[in-house]
């Protein structure tokens, strides 16, 4: 069982509660296809992921991105059972996405990297800490149901 | 991983053209950053009295870090050759575990992503983190 300080939780639910899903899920996912070309081998119904700017303006990409986001704030609301939360979209990312699930790790840095910039100064250490930390548990969920 | 193209060294030229005059300041919020997140690296530092953000030592070692990505900007187009005397003090004295390596490059990028979200593109962010692991690669090359 993961353990969350009363100041983790509340930090997190901070982060969330001010966060625009529907900008910051396209900008994560996007950058995850720019700076991790690999991972576009997930998504090749998605129509054209020529280039940055095709990837940055794809509203098939957008589209994802904002349901992605919208998943992570079911985590948020079940920070005590992520396990739970997250089985059938493991074994979903598992049977029928086969997505490596190495690739988990790389769209968590690059929404880190999204929230530390519209964060900006209030994206000290210690909220960049309990979000990777956060994240890192979704991943961990995300690759249980793997055999 | 891959070499580095001439678009990355055009990328990695222009962005730092804007930020390398905070470079101190980048230097140190990784290095304070790090120690944070990632508790593991204070390991290194057990030798420091004050391992807090604001500490001098951890002021003086990200001035020190971020004048070797300077140096390494200046050297871009031979890493390996150029970032030698560095590589053979992390193999032969600091004896840093390469792994950190691409703990700190992160912590930067995190930090160029707060102080620059404007110019901190996918384009340009994917063109620092290669350079980053370059540099990563040069430095551990004098280990084994």
């Amino acid at each position: 069982m993961v353990e969350w300080t009363e100041c983790e939780r509340a930090t997190i639910k901070d982060i969330f509660a001010k966060l625009d899903y529907d900008s910051v899920g396209p900008a994560a996912l996007s950058r995850c296809l720019v700076v991790y070309p690999w991972t576009q081998r997930y998504f090749s119904k998605f129509g054209n992921l020529y280039n940055a700017a095709a990837i940055m303006g794809n509203p098939n990409v957008a589209k994802h991105g904002k349901i992605i986001l919208h998943d992570l704030e079911r985590g948020v609301k079940n920070m005590d059972n992520l396990k739970e939360t997250y089985a059938d979209l493991s074994v979903l990312h598992s049977e029928k996405l086969h997505v490596d699930p190495d690739n988990f790790k790389l769209i968590s840095d690059c929404l880190t990297i999204v929230v530390a910039s519209r964060m900006g100064k209030a994206f000290t250490g210690e909220v960049q800490a309990a979000l990777q930390k956060f994240l890192a548990v979704v991943v961990s969920s995300l690759g249980r149901q793997y055999h | 991983m891959t070499s580095l193209t001439a678009k990355d060294k055009e990328a990695v030229k222009a962005i730092w053209a804007i930020v390398s005059g905070k470079k101190d300041d980048i230097g140190t919020d990784a290095v304070a950053r790090m120690l944070t997140v990632y508790p593991q690296t204070r390991t290194y530092f057990s030798h420091w009295k004050d391992l807090s953000p604001t500490s001098p030592a951890v002021r003086k070692h990200g001035v020190t870090v971020m004048a070797g990505v300077a140096d390494a900007v200046s050297k871009i187009d031979d890493l390996k050759g150029g970032l030698l005397a560095l590589s053979e003090l992390h193999a032969f004295t600091l004896r840093v575990d390469p792994a950190n390596f691409k703990i700190l490059s992160h912590c930067i990028l995190v930090v160029m992503a707060i102080m620059f979200p404007k110019e901190f593109t996918p384009e340009i962010h994917v063109a620092m983190d290669k350079f980053l692991a370059a540099v990563a690669l040069a430095l551990a090359e004098k280990y084994r």
